[in-house]
Formats: C-alpha cells, sequence, structure tokens
C-alpha cells in the first residue's frame, strides 16, 4: 500500500444536547479546524465525505444537506451512511486512488431524535423490528450469551464502566468524566439484563472531522502525520440470532487482516494503545478478545490484571471511550482522533507515554455485525 | 459570540417522519407467515450446501451464496440460548415490561430466533425449553406467534 497519512483532526466537545448548533453549524465547525489543525485550506482538499443516517438527521440525504459545510462546495462530495470509521476507510481508498487529500467529517444529534425508535430501524420490519428490538435490548442479548458462554461477570463489564468515565476526566471533549465505583455500576438501574443504566454509553451530539493526505501531501502539512499502517473491514451475517454472539469473528477477520497489512504479529507487545467502540461496557472485554489481545473468553481478565489502564501495558480508551461521549457515526471517527492524538503527543493530561502504534476501532450493525480496524502510527 | 443562548430556551421545531411503507414479504416469507397463520407451524428451511437450517427462512445462504429449495417443518418448541429481561418502555414494544427477549434455537433449526417471552419470568435462563404460543386472530404476522412460554 502506498504511504498515506491523516494530517488533520478535529472534534467538538460531546454534550447531551448543543442546542446552541445545527447540524450544519457543527460540521462548519469541525471542518474549519481540522484545516485549521493541518495547516492547510480547502483549496489543499480535493474531495470530501460526509457521514450521517437518515433516520439520525430526519431527513432524506442527509449527507448532502451538510456538503458545503463541509468545504464541499463545487467539489466532489459522497457519502458514507454508516459509523465514522467505516467513512475514513472510504476516505483513504479515495487518497490511494489518486487524490491528494479526503476530508472526512461525521456529525449526529442525538438530542433531536429519539435513538429508541432510531436503533429500532436497524432491524428487519418483517421478522424482527415488531418485536420491538433496538439497541439496547440486542446488545443486551449479546452481553448475556458472552456471559453464558465465557463465565464473564456483570462486575466484570462495571470495572470497565469505571475505568472508562474516570479516563474521561482527563479528556476536555468528553461529555460523562465521572468518579464511579463498581458498587455504583452495579446498582444503577436495570435497563435490559445485564445491561444497567452505568453499562450504557449516553445519548450524545457532536461532530468530527478527519483529513488524510497521500504522502506528497502529508508534508504540506503542518502536523506530524500519523500514517496508517493497516486497515480493514468485515461484515458478519444481519440476523443476529445467526450468529454467535459472544464470538466476535467478523473483528477477528478484520483485525488479522489489518495487523497483516501493518506487519504486527504480536499485537499485544507492538501496539500501544487501543481505542475502542465500547457502547456499552461488556463490548471492551468482548472486542479485545476479537482483537487477538487474548483468548477467547479472557477479555475481563485484561482489566483486572490493570492491563487495559492506564497506568497498564495496553492502555484501551484512554480518551474514555463511547461509554463517555457516543455521538452515533462520529464515535468511530473520534476513536481514530484519539489514536492520532496520542500518537503526536497531543493527548494532553492523557497521554500515554512513547505511543508509537495506535489502534482504532468503530462498529456497524447491530451487536457488532460489522467491524472496522485501523493501525496508526508515528513512523512511515 | 452565542453566549445570550445560555440564557433562553432555544427554538426548535417539532415534527416526525411517518411514512407509509408496503414491504413485499418475499416468496419465502410468504410461505413462512402463511404456515403460522393457517396451521400454526413454524417452517425453516435447509441449505443443501453447508446444510443449516435456517428459521426465519430465507430464499439463499448468505454463506454459500446459493439458493435454498428445502423445506423444513420445526418443532414449536426449543431451548433458549440467550435472553435478556427488559425494564424500559417505549411505544413499539408490542407488551409492557418487565416481559423478555430470547434467542431461541428451536429443534431442528441451527440459528436462533428472537422472539418475546412474557411468563414465568423468573424461571428463565439459558438452556430452558420453551414452546410456541399462537394468537387466536392470526394474520400473517411474526406475532402471530404471541410469545413463547417456558416449560
Amino acid at each position: 500500500m502506498d504511504s498515506i497519512a491523516i494530517v488533520g483532526v478535529a472534534q467538538t466537545k460531546y454534550e447531551r444536547r448543543k442546542k446552541d448548533k445545527t447540524y450544519y453549524d457543527l460540521v462548519y465547525e469541525v471542518t474549519r479546524d481540522a484545516l485549521e489543525d493541518a495547516g492547510l485550506s480547502l483549496d489543499d482538499i480535493d474531495n470530501v465525505i460526509t457521514v450521517s443516517n437518515d433516520f439520525l438527521d430526519g431527513r432524506t440525504i442527509s449527507s448532502m444537506a451538510v456538503g458545503e459545510a463541509a468545504g464541499g462546495y463545487h467539489k466532489n462530495v459522497s457519502t458514507v451512511e454508516g459509523d465514522g470509521a467505516f467513512g475514513a476507510f472510504y476516505g483513504a481508498m479515495r487518497v490511494l486512488g489518486g487524490f491528494k487529500t479526503t476530508l472526512v467529517v461525521a456529525h449526529s444529534k442525538g438530542s433531536e431524535g429519539d435513538m429508541r425508535y432510531v436503533t429500532n430501524g436497524m432491524f428487519d420490519p418483517v421478522y424482527q423490528r415488531l418485536l420491538g428490538l433496538e439497541a439496547v435490548s440486542s446488545s443486551a442479548l449479546q452481553a448475556n450469551a458472552y456471559m453464558e458462554k465465557h463465565g464473564v461477570t456483570e462486575e466484570d463489564f462495571a470495572r470497565v464502566s469505571v475505568k472508562n468515565h474516570g479516563n474521561a476526566k482527563n479528556n476536555p471533549y468528553a461529555q460523562l468524566p465521572m468518579d464511579l465505583t463498581v458498587a455504583d455500576v452495579m446498582q444503577s438501574k436495570r435497563i435490559a439484563d445485564p445491561i444497567k443504566f452505568l453499562d450504557c454509553s449516553p445519548v450524545s451530539d457532536g461532530a468530527a472531522a478527519i483529513i488524510i493526505a497521500s504522502e506528497e501531501y502529508a508534508g504540506k502539512a503542518r502536523t506530524k502525520p500519523a500514517w496508517i499502517k493497516g486497515v480493514a473491514h468485515c461484515a458478519d451475517a444481519y440476523f443476529i440470532g445467526d450468529r454467535d454472539l459472544a464470538d466476535p469473528k467478523s473483528l477477528r477477520d478484520a483485525a488479522q487482516r489489518a495487523y497483516g497489512m501493518a506487519g504486527i504479529r504480536e499485537p499485544l507487545e507492538e501496539i500501544d494503545i487501543v481505542e475502542l467502540y465500547d457502547a456499552f461496557s461488556y463490548m471492551e472485554p468482548l472486542w479485545l478478545e476479537g482483537m487477538g489481545f487474548c483468548d477467547p473468553g479472557q477479555g475481563g481478565k485484561m482489566i483486572d490484571k490493570g492491563i487495559t489502564t492506564m497506568q497498564g501495558s495496553l492502555p484501551v480508551n484512554p480518551s474514555g471511550g463511547v461509554l463517555s461521549a457516543h455521538a452515533v457515526l462520529v464515535a468511530g471517527l473520534a476513536r481514530i482522533i484519539e489514536a492520532v492524538l496520542q500518537i503526536r503527543g497531543d493527548a494532553g493530561p492523557r497521554q500515554v507515554e512513547g505511543v508509537r502504534t495506535a489502534l482504532a476501532h468503530g462498529i456497524n450493525g447491530p451487536c457488532g455485525q460489522s467491524h472496522c480496524v485501523w493501525i496508526l502510527a508515528g513512523n512511515m | 459570540m452565542t453566549r445570550w443562548l445560555d440564557d433562553v430556551e432555544a427554538l426548535t421545531l417539532k415534527g416526525q417522519i411517518a411514512v407509509p411503507y408496503t414491504w413485499w414479504v418475499g416468496e419465502t416469507g410468504s410461505r413462512f407467515l402463511i404456515a403460522l397463520r393457517d396451521e400454526k407451524k413454524i417452517l425453516g428451511n435447509r441449505c443443501e450446501g453447508c446444510g443449516t437450517v435456517y428459521v426465519p427462512p430465507r430464499k439463499n445462504c448468505g454463506q454459500c451464496f446459493t439458493d435454498i429449495d428445502e423445506w423444513v417443518e420445526l418443532a414449536g418448541e426449543g431451548v433458549v440460548t440467550a435472553h435478556t429481561i427488559i425494564r424500559f418502555q417505549y411505544p413499539v414494544q408490542p407488551v409492557q415490561p418487565p416481559f423478555a427477549y430470547a434467542v431461541i434455537k428451536l429443534d431442528g433449526a441451527d440459528v436462533g430466533l428472537v422472539h418475546i417471552i412474557k411468563e414465568n419470568l423468573d424461571q428463565l435462563k439459558n438452556g430452558v425449553r420453551v414452546r410456541a404460543q399462537f394468537r387466536e386472530d392470526r394474520t400473517g404476522h411474526i406475532l402471530d406467534i404471541d410469545s413463547f412460554r417456558v416449560i
């Protein structure tokens, strides 16, 4: 693969409700800030990808409504309906395909719609939607299947929530920095067993943008490039009943392909930090298993051993993760942005020392149907 | 610049998108739903390539990318392989919480069917056997199976 890099990043602070910003305002703000971060102007951007979801925005062809805010006027604008990590994947493809620079921008305002209805809409209308399934209840089935298969406990999940909300205290963009105890999580309101209130990510508003550049153009930016060493995605079956919900095999496949591209043989030794899509606390250990950082069923022990804490050998979600801010679709791009900031050494009080290689991850579809894995590095 | 907004309630526009759809349930889906309606039977189908018995039945096997032609009549009973008790409410749910969703491996099927369990939630755990309860007024709908009951 040709050398390409992320040379500009920007995100809004994530909040429960941004009453002072429209979608358009959010996209404009992060586009402008990403250009400023990179030290590039709109003339340097030769194509734009917007990431949005029509159900979330409450309008069809929602992506085209923000084209100008994304600097796309009279430019090549195209669209990804899915998580931002997948939008960025498409952006990387475009740079590999000959564009010099791609700006990828994602936005969402969970506050303006109703996430229960929006996520109910992802299920098959004939067989599943009318049962009332949505994101929380389907994920609860996955959490239950995971506990059943491997003996993972609700306390294991609670420790993830405690860690990630604690990490968020060092992230000025996070929505929910919190000092929690395992008891706080365990005693929080039961929503859909085994998922409790503090196992859930919040409803959030926010936007994020990145600029991906060819090797030639990366030198024009003022930032230290975060080189894209490997990136892959893979999808499992659509119907959740068709899958082994406790075995994220599409993640395993995506991770192995990304590692192969990046020349990574021992992920636990070669990767310095992980930013993964923890929409619910149980997802962190399950996804760590899929990424090959431990054997199946051992994900819960990663945190017990202190491996995934800020002081551990593999800090996971130093940003606070999706549990601490979940602007849907934006969240995968936020994982990539945190990985870039960590590689640059720009992560402020949450900076992990000596980050050379970082993994960022996004999901799409119910219960992590599809996974996208990114390997970014400071050295070309 | 926008500080004045801190002190006021934002002006918003309330709306709702309600687009009518008439989804064709498909050739395979028709046979499945008609069997629920007219015979109180749950049909699956078997892929010749990999042997997987699907429910709901599929016209094609996603794994083998081939057509599926062999129908299988499944038992109205099976085993719960995953479950969750729902404690929050919103209008799309067809029953009042608390109720459960379960992934049910019907006898004779290789994949799980997601459906509802309403009663005896205290007896619900993975591995318990459940049986389909059909409605009296069936219309060719997934909720012609009213729910599954722990047996």
